[in-house]
C-alpha cells in the first residue's frame, strides 16, 4: 500500500469515527460539524473532477452548489404548501427524488454554461465561469417568489426511506455514504479511458487532438459531471441547514470550494476531504478564539499557496500529486 | 418618459462606466504587463475609500482625503506587490486566484478590525455640491458630472503616459517581452512595483470618489471588482482601450437595462409582473451581454496581441 492509500484510509475512518464517538457521548454538535465536513468535501470532490483532473479552474461552481440547494428548497416548499410546481407536477420531500432533480438541473445548466465557457481558456475561463455564477446569483436575489435575498427555509428536513433524517447521526451517515460514492466515482473516472483523456487534455490538448480525441467534448462532459456532483452536495447542504439563500450561490462560495481543494491537495482522491476537514476545523478552532478568524484563515491560506504547494495531502503523503 | 429623464440615465450610465474604467484600467494593466490576475484589486478600492473617509473626517477636507486615498492605495499596492504578488508571477492562474483571494480575507477582516463594522460616511465637497440644469428641463448632480470629468482626464492621462513617456515605453516593452527588456538593463522588478502601485492608486481613486455617493464599508470592493472583471473580459484582457470601451458599455447597459427593461416589458404584460421580470433580467443583463460577446469573440473585443 502506498503512503497515499494509507492516509486516505485513515482520513475516511477518522471522518466516520469522530461523529460516531461524539454521538455516543451525546455531543450532537460535533456530528453536525462532521456532516458539514462531509458535504463540503462532496462539493469539492465535484469541483475536483473539473479542476484537479481536467485543469478547468471553474470560479463559478457555487452556481451548481446553490442550484442543488434551491432544488431541495423549492421542491420541499411546494410539497409543504401542497402547491403544484409548473406543469402541475407536485413538490416532494423525498430525498432521492430531490437529489435526482438537483443532479439533472445542474447537468442541464452546466451544459450550455460549459459549452460557452470552454471556448475560452486560462483567465478568460476563470472569469466567464464567475460571471455565469453571478448571473444566477443576481437572479436568485431579484426573484422574490422563493425568498429573494432573504432565502428560503425548509421547515422539516426532507425524508429518506427507512432513515430518521431529523436525527444528526443518521443524516451524517447518509452524507458520508454519498461522499464515499462520489469518491468512488472520482476514482473510477480517474482510472478510466475517459479520465486518461481528460488528464491528457489538461497536460497537452494539441497532442490529444492529434490522436483523434476532441478535447472540447471530453472537457464538457467532465464539467457537467463535476457540476452534478457539486449540485448534489448543494441539496444535502440545504437539508443540513434547513435553509437555502443566495449566499450559497455567491462568489465567496466558489472561492471556498477552490480553497478546500488546494488546502487538501489538488488532483488527489482525498484532497477535498482533507481540505474540508482542515477548513471546518480552522473555522471552528479559530472562530472560538477570535471573531477575526477569517484574517488568520487568509494568512494560513497565503502560506499554503506560497510555500506548501501539495496541500495537506502533499505534506502527509509525500510528494505533491499532479496526476 | 421625458428626454431629460433619459439623458439623466445616460449620464448615470457614463458615471458608472467611468468608475469601472478606473478599476479595470489597473486590473488590465497588471494583467497585461505581469500576466497576473489580481482578485485583491477590490481591496485596494476599499483602502482608497476608507483612507479618504478617515482623513476627510479628521481634517474636514475632502481634498486632503482624496490625496490620502491615492497615497494609501498606492502604498498598500506597493507593499502587497513586494511581499506577496512578486512570488506569484511565474505561478499558474490558480495559485494567483487563491493567493489574492487570501489577501481579500486579510484586507477585509483587517479593515473591520481597524474601523469596526459600521460604515463610514463621506460628504460631497462643498465645491461640487448642487446640480446643473440639463437640456430638456432636468437637473443633474454636479458631483457625478465631476466624476465623469475625472474619468475622462485619467483615460487621457493614461493614454499619454503609455504612448508618450519613457515609463510607458517600458511598460509596453514589458508587455511584449519581459526577458528582453530585463536583458537591456531595465530594472524589471521596480517597473512591476511601479505598475502595480499605479493600478492600485487608480482603484483607490475610484473608491474615494464612490465613497461620497455610497457608504464606505467592508466588502464594498467586491461588487466593483466583479464588474471590473466583466469589463476587462469584454474589452480583451491587457487592452486599455478595451477596458475603456468595455467600461462604458457595461455602465450604459447596466443602467439603461434597469431603467428601460421594466418599461419595455410593461408594454407586453401587466405592470407588476413586468417590474419583477424586468428587474430580474436587468440584474443579469451585463452577464448575458458578456456571455454573448465571449461566445463570438472568445478573447474579447480588443484582444491584446499575446
Amino acid at each position: 500500500m502506498s503512503r497515499e492509500t494509507i492516509v486516505n484510509i485513515v482520513l475516511a475512518l477518522l471522518l466516520l469515527a469522530i461523529p460516531l464517538g461524539a454521538s455516543a457521548m451525546g455531543e450532537q454538535f460535533y456530528v453536525t460539524l462532521a456532516t458539514r465536513i462531509a458535504i463540503l468535501a462532496l462539493a469539492a470532490t465535484g469541483l475536483n473532477i473539473a479542476l484537479g483532473l481536467g485543469g478547468l479552474v471553474s470560479f463559478g461552481h457555487a452556481a451548481f452548489f446553490g442550484l442543488g440547494g434551491y432544488a431541495a428548497g423549492i421542491l420541499a416548499t411546494h410539497a409543504f404548501n401542497a402547491e403544484p410546481l409548473f406543469f402541475g407536477l407536485p413538490g416532494t420531500t423525498s430525498m432521492p427524488v430531490i437529489w435526482l432533480v438537483a443532479i439533472m438541473v445542474c447537468g442541464l445548466v452546466a451544459l450550455p454554461i460549459g459549452a460557452i465557457s470552454l471556448r475560452t481558456t486560462g483567465v478568460y475561463f476563470i472569469m466567464i465561469t464567475l460571471a455565469f455564477a453571478q448571473m444566477i446569483y443576481y437572479f436568485a436575489i431579484s426573484w422574490p417568489a422563493y425568498g429573494g435575498e432573504d432565502g428560503l427555509s425548509i421547515y422539516v428536513r426532507n425524508a429518506f426511506p427507512g432513515v430518521n433524517t431529523a436525527q444528526p447521526l443518521p443524516y451524517f451517515l447518509i452524507c458520508y455514504v454519498v461522499l464515499m460514492a462520489a469518491l468512488g466515482l472520482f476514482w473510477l473516472l480517474r482510472g478510466s479511458r475517459f479520465g486518461a483523456a481528460l488528464q491528457a487534455a489538461r497536460q497537452n490538448a494539441t497532442r490529444l487532438s492529434a490522436v483523434g480525441i476532441a478535447p472540447f467534448n471530453i472537457r464538457l462532459v467532465a464539467f457537467a459531471i463535476s457540476a452534478m456532483v457539486t449540485g448534489l452536495a448543494g441539496a444535502l447542504f440545504a437539508d443540513l441547514n434547513r435553509f437555502v439563500s443566495p449566499s450559497m450561490l455567491s462568489w465567496h462560495m466558489s472561492g471556498e470550494l477552490i480553497v478546500l481543494i488546494i488546502l487538501g491537495g489538488k488532483g488527489g482522491l482525498f484532497g477535498p476531504v482533507a481540505g474540508a476537514m482542515l477548513y471546518v476545523l480552522f473555522e471552528f478552532a479559530l472562530g472560538g478564539i477570535t471573531e477575526r478568524w477569517q484574517f488568520f484563515l487568509g494568512l494560513i491560506l497565503l502560506g499554503v499557496v506560497l510555500f506548501a504547494r501539495g496541500g495537506l495531502l502533499g505534506l502527509l503523503a509525500g510528494k505533491a500529486r499532479h496526476g | 418618459m421625458s428626454l431629460a429623464l433619459l439623458l439623466e440615465q445616460v449620464l448615470n450610465g457614463l458615471q458608472l462606466g467611468v468608475m469601472l474604467f478606473l478599476m479595470a484600467a489597473g486590473l488590465t494593466l497588471i494583467f497585461g504587463v505581469m500576466g497576473l490576475i489580481n482578485l485583491a484589486h477590490g481591496s485596494l478600492y476599499m483602502v482608497g475609500a476608507f483612507a479618504c473617509a478617515a482623513v476627510a473626517a479628521a481634517t474636514g477636507s475632502f481634498w486632503i482625503g482624496l490625496v490620502a486615498s491615492l497615497i494609501a492605495a498606492a502604498a498598500a499596492g506597493a507593499i502587497m506587490e513586494m511581499t506577496v504578488i512578486r512570488r506569484l508571477y511565474d505561478r499558474d492562474h490558480l495559485d494567483q486566484v487563491l493567493a489574492t483571494f487570501a489577501l481579500i480575507l486579510i484586507f477585509s477582516e483587517g479593515t473591520r478590525w481597524l474601523f469596526g463594522s459600521f460604515p463610514l460616511y463621506l460628504d460631497i465637497p462643498p465645491l461640487l455640491q448642487g446640480a446643473v440644469p440639463l437640456p430638456g428641463g432636468g437637473q443633474y448632480q454636479l458631483y457625478r458630472l465631476a466624476i465623469i470629468g475625472v474619468g475622462i482626464a485619467v483615460a487621457l492621462g493614461l493614454y499619454l503616459l503609455i504612448s508618450r513617456t519613457r515609463l510607458g515605453m517600458r511598460i509596453r516593452a514589458g508587455e511584449s517581452d519581459r526577458e528582453m527588456i530585463a536583458a537591456l538593463g531595465v530594472d524589471i522588478r521596480t517597473l512591476y512595483t511601479v505598475v502595480f502601485a499605479l493600478g492600485a492608486a487608480l482603484a483607490g481613486l475610484a473608491g474615494a470618489m464612490v465613497g461620497a455617493l455610497q457608504s464606505v464599508q467592508v466588502g464594498m470592493g467586491e461588487p466593483a471588482l466583479i464588474l471590473a472583471f466583466v469589463v476587462i473580459v469584454i474589452g480583451g484582457i491587457g487592452s486599455i482601450k478595451g477596458a475603456l470601451f468595455g467600461a462604458i458599455l457595461v455602465g450604459l447597459v447596466d443602467t439603461m437595462g434597469r431603467f428601460l427593461l421594466p418599461k419595455a416589458l410593461a408594454l407586453m404584460m401587466p405592470a407588476a409582473q413586468a417590474g419583477l421580470i424586468g428587474a430580474a433580467l436587468a440584474s443579469m443583463l451585463i452577464y448575458i451581454v458578456m456571455a454573448l460577446i465571449l461566445a463570438f469573440r472568445p478573447s474579447g473585443l480588443f484582444a491584446a496581441q499575446s
